[in-house]
């Protein structure tokens, strides 16, 4: 499982980081948002990786064996936060768009 | 300490518009000084040090030390003293309209910082006294800011010294170090290490930087004149016996320890001789009074350098001896020139003349000073200029600069006659003048001209019986500095016809013949003297800040900077890397066994999807930005799964409803980006390859790396620290069973109040970035397809505009509605349960968001807002009310802030509940995620019916045009 988990984070960097670099504002938004996902899974991974075993205490028993809940806290408040900041970046876009009238990161189009 | 807190009183003292109340509290905090230094006196005339020792950082070694000892004692009774009388003489200087409670208190700051010059015992202390002298002088320069001269002379001052501090600050700390000491006492004893250390000139050099400029000697002397754009008191009091002084004083007093050294004379000595000549002959050829006394004081604290540079201990009486006579002739004749420009109203000398039948008593006292300056016999400039001329004959270190001393020092005497003499004549004598500002200058008040009567009765005092008036506190003061090495010294106005007399006499007629010959010229010439004019400090100085700060801070920024955001990202991407792999490279990278045991196919065969998503994503981004986007959500979908199936039930459901959201609003804002360019060329440039191919490297890597990392990270056993606690205590402390829901109401209550405030701050922020959102001039137009529908609409009688898009939505739009009730019921069933089950507030905020999102979706923002009126913002403040007032509830319990209480509560209907006032913290958060989102989405959504108003403002527009 780690492995598989590992070389999606990977891959998802990668294309995040790619799209980041890219001069369209569109495709850095997508590529924070990429971003995002491999740094949330990262984050979740640092808790350890356990199937079947949510933080959801049962009457009995002992609660040793449930998965790490602590990063699954940071990650939740990272989601919500993750939409804010894009929210805010897609109007910066627009904005910047509607001002400069092009989708350049820079607010103008540099020679190719 | 006195002035200081007399400085702090006057600033109290702003409003008042009498120049009595603050001149009389400065005037008393002065005379106090004066009163109780007087009363010191006998505790160190033995050649006793009074010490005051308070620890301040004794870690650094810094101790806030205060030390009096004969030499201080000398320069504290300057400082009060003649501060005193500049007081008194402000008083009737300044004039009604100027802010003067504002003026003392900045000179009685000054003072206190001077004070503390002289005073420090420990020499960062001493540093930052000198720091504080730098800044309180430039305040009292530029005191009338409002003149531009009064500016531009402030900031030059202020950055010749300031640079200067920190020059000596650097200097006093190499010192320190190799004297392993801050403290001044045990410093002075080990000059010997001290000049034998192979850092001694670097530290020599910085301190005399710090000196130099403080003094302004050569190259540094530009500021000075400069500075005359200050009140005349200021001038006064900075530039005889204070501000310029502190720098022949450190000098002085540190000569002990630094002096004796080949470099120390041939570095002082050199700046110390050019300046005494120079200043002299700069001097001579002033127009403005306050420029002749300016470049006098430049040339008489070049004669001090001199003879402190010569090392020997009787030069050491003489620049002593010097520093006290030349402060009271000086602040005298600063003050006489304050006298006439106040009844005049002009300083240049080709208007001023002929002032004697005006001004007998002030043109008298002006002579006597001015004599003292030239060193005419019976005044006290005469007795140190001869125990200078008698220094110079003598050899001390055998060099150039030592063979000319002498004729130097008779050729800047007789500059000095001949200013002197023109001073005096211009002013007093000759014609009537005809074209003064003011046209009948007279007599100033009695207390104005009192200052300048007794210093003149000083130096005439002085003059006359040295012995009996200044001996004995000189020598105190010789003593306290040089210690055994005091030599005998004869402060006798007579010692027989001797070298020193007979260049006294040469440059006493030298100097008068030298005016008679150039009397005529100079009351013509220009400002400045002949070959320099042009030549001007200030101008190089001027030069140098605009190179520096401009050209150089220019250059910088176009070499470093870049307004370009990729370079950036790309900068932060690379460090981010290299931050990563940094630390692995260091400690060296553990190998782990490569396990592909426990893979699920299905899992695998997921992400193997996922990872083919990610890459489309990325590659169709630029042209096809829906593809993208839905790529993007499937990427987020396959991450959902992840959790879900992870044991992470609360950030699937989060993430499911985020992505829903996010996705729905990014669709909004496509509407208002670009059309593909048709045009854009097809070949592609080397450039853009390479940039291309390099950008991939770097993303390359950066993935590579974080698949390293997080398989390390995974596979290294959690330890068990924090998250057994929480798993513990959750429900015993907690009341709930969902952990990851306790934690973000109770335990890390304190967190989420900050974050649903960041969420509370972006939907505000976005609400109002769109208010004013103006769009493309091409995406003005409507969508292309809605043109062709409302065409097929309009070309057919029975139907009318917007129809077709109204059936295309019917089956959808019905089913929107429907479910409107049963997302509702959803929410509030997820809100509920969140303490226990997976779900809370931020899950239900989201929720219901969307339930009202389906309805804009269904009908349209305009059929949406004639049925529901959401008001956000009220749903924003009443979150963030309820959640901070649950917080401060326990307040009230004597519990910290957001302890939480619970307890299960029977319910008819709904059965056993847990009601924990988490719940209540929790609903504060479900408003005011459900306000921001539905506000950011609303305010977006509204752009569509905002451009139906523009699109009419601009067809007025362009049919008015």
């Amino acid at each position: 499982m780690e492995i598989i988990l590992s070389i999606a984070i990977g891959v998802m960097t990668t294309c995040g980081v790619w799209l980041l670099l890219r001069p369209r504002t569109y495709q850095v938004i997508i590529g924070l948002s990429l971003l995002s996902y491999a740094v949330n899974l990262f984050i979740f991974g640092v808790g350890g990786v356990k199937t079947n075993v949510p933080p959801i205490l049962d009457e009995v028993g002992s609660a040793a064996h449930l998965a790490d809940p602590v990063p699954q806290a940071l990650v939740l408040t990272a989601i919500v936060i993750g939409f804010a900041t894009t929210a805010l970046f897609l109007v910066v876009l627009l904005a910047s768009r509607g001002l400069t009238g092009t989708d350049h990161v820079d607010g103008r189009s540099d020679r190719k | 300490m006195l002035p200081f807190v007399g400085s702090l009183a006057s600033v109290f003292m702003l409003a008042t518009k009498s120049r009595a109340v603050p001149s009389a509290l400065a005037g008393v905090v002065a005379f106090i000084g004066v009163v109780l230094t007087v009363s010191l006196y006998p505790a160190i005339a033995g050649g006793d040090v009074l010490k005051l020792d308070v620890a301040w950082v004794p870690q650094l070694g810094l101790n806030f030390t205060l030390r009096l000892d004969g030499f201080a004692w000398l320069f504290a009774v300057l400082i009060f003293g003649i501060g005193f009388l500049v007081v008194l003489y402000a008083r009737y200087y300044m004039s009604e309209d100027d802010p003067v409670p504002r003026f003392f208190s900045f000179f009685l700051a000054f003072m206190g910082a001077m004070l503390g010059i002289v005073l420090s015992g420990n020499v960062i202390l001493l540093s930052v006294f000198w720091e504080m002298t730098s800044i309180f002088s430039f305040l009292l320069i530029s005191y009338w800011h409002g003149n531009a001269g009064a500016r531009d002379g402030a900031r030059m001052a202020l950055t010749v010294t300031g640079i200067g501090g920190f020059c000596l600050l650097i200097g006093l700390l190499i010192l320190g170090n190799i004297v392993g000491s801050y403290d001044l006492d045990k410093i002075l004893v080990s000059g010997e290490a001290i000049r034998a250390h192979t850092l001694y000139v670097p530290a020599l050099v910085f301190i005399l930087l710090g000196a130099l400029t403080k003094s302004a000697q050569f190259p540094f002397h530009f500021w000075l004149p400069n500075a005359m754009a200050a009140p005349t008191p200021v001038s006064a009091f900075l530039h005889s016996a204070t501000m310029v002084k502190a720098g022949v004083f450190l000098l002085a007093r540190l000569s002990p320890a630094l002096s004796g050294s080949y470099e120390w004379f041939v570095l002082l000595g050199a700046a110390g001789i050019i300046t005494l000549l120079l200043g002299a002959y700069f001097a001579m050829f002033q127009q403005d009074l306050k420029g002749l006394l300016a470049y006098s004081t430049i040339s008489h604290l070049g004669l001090i350098t001199t003879l402190l540079s010569l090392g020997s201990p009787l030069a050491t009486v003489a620049a002593i001896f010097h520093m006290v006579n030349h402060a009271t002739f000086k602040a005298s004749l600063f003050m006489a020139a304050g006298i006439i420009d106040h009844e005049t109203g002009t300083r240049d000398m080709r208007r001023l003349s002929g002032l004697y039948r005006y001004l007998p008593v002030t043109g008298t006292l002006a002579m006597v000073a001015s004599a003292a300056m030239a060193g005419v016999p019976l005044l006290n400039g005469f007795l140190s200029k001869e125990m200078f001329f008698a220094e110079a004959v003598e050899t001390h270190a055998d060099s150039i600069l030592d063979r000319i001393l002498p004729y130097v020092a008779t050729l800047a005497g007789a500059f000095s006659v001949a200013y002197s003499l023109r001073f005096i004549h211009t002013v007093f004598f000759g014609p009537k003048s005809n074209d003064l500002p003011k046209p009948s200058p007279h007599e100033p008040p009695r207390w104005m001209r009192f200052p300048i009567e007794f210093l003149v009765v000083v130096c005439l005092i002085v003059g006359i019986v040295p012995s009996l008036s200044i001996g004995p506190f000189l020598h105190t003061a010789v003593v306290s500095v040089l210690g055994d090495a005091t030599p005998d010294y004869s402060l006798a106005i007579w010692h027989g016809v001797n070298t020193p007399l007979i260049m006294s006499v040469i440059a006493l007629v030298g100097g008068s013949a030298l005016y008679v010959v150039l009397g005529k010229y100079l009351s013509r010439c220009d400002d400045g003297p002949p070959v320099f004019r042009r030549l001007r400090g200030q101008r190089i100085f001027e030069r140098i800040l605009v190179e520096v700060s401009w050209h150089w801070a220019r250059l910088a920024e176009r070499r470093l900077g870049t307004r370009k955001l990729q370079p950036q990202l790309r900068w932060v991407v690379a460090t981010g890397f290299l931050a990563g792999l940094l630390p692995l490279y260091l400690s060296g990278f553990e190998t782990r066994p490569f396990v592909l045991s426990g893979v699920d196919p299905v899992f695998a065969g997921l992400w193997l999807i996922g990872i083919c998503l990610a890459i489309g994503t990325a590659y169709l981004a630029k042209y096809h930005r829906l593809a993208s986007l839905i790529m993007l959500g499937g990427v987020g979908l396959i991450v959902c799964i992840s959790f879900l199936w992870l044991s992470a039930p609360d950030l699937a459901m989060t993430q499911l409803l985020v992505e829903i959201i996010t996705t729905v609003l990014i669709l909004l804002g496509l509407r208002w980006l670009p059309k593909r360019s048709e045009l854009v060329d097809e070949q592609i440039t080397f450039r853009a390859r390479f940039r291309r191919f390099r950008d991939l490297a770097l993303a390359v890597a950066c993935g590579i790396g974080m698949t390293f990392i997080s398989y390390a990270v995974m596979t290294t056993p959690v330890p068990d620290a924090i998250a057994s606690y929480f798993l513990q205590n959750a429900y015993v402390q907690g009341g709930g069973r969902n952990v990851v829901n306790v934690i973000l109401v109770d335990f890390r209550g304190f967190d989420t109040l900050g974050e649903i405030t960041v969420l509370g701050v972006v939907a505000l922020t976005v609400f109002a970035l769109l208010r004013r959102f103006r769009p493309a001039a091409e995406a003005m137009a409507m969508p292309e397809q809605q043109r062709i529908q409302n065409r097929f609409d309009e070309e057919r009688p029975e139907r009318s505009a917007g129809d077709t898009v109204r059936d295309y939505m019917l089956v959808p739009s019905v089913i929107m509605q429907w479910l409107f009730p049963i997302i509702i019921t959803f929410a509030v069933y997820i809100f509920m349960r969140g303490h226990d089950l997976p779900g809370g507030g931020f899950s239900a905020g989201l929720t219901l968001s969307i339930a009202f999102l389906l309805q804009y979706l269904a009908g349209g923002t305009r059929w949406a807002e004639d049925r529901i009126r959401i008001l956000p913002v009220r749903w924003m403040g009443a979150g963030l009310v309820i959640s901070t007032l649950t917080g401060m509830g326990a307040w009230f319990l004597g519990y910290p802030f957001l302890t939480s209480h619970f307890q299960y509560a029977e319910i008819p209907l709904l059965g056993k509940i847990p009601m924990a006032s988490a719940l209540l913290f929790d609903l504060g958060v479900f408003m005011l995620v459900v306000g921001s989102t539905v506000l950011i989405l609303v305010a977006l959504a509204h752009q569509s019916i905002r451009i139906n108003r523009l699109r009419v403002v601009e067809a007025e527009k362009a049919k008015e045009s």
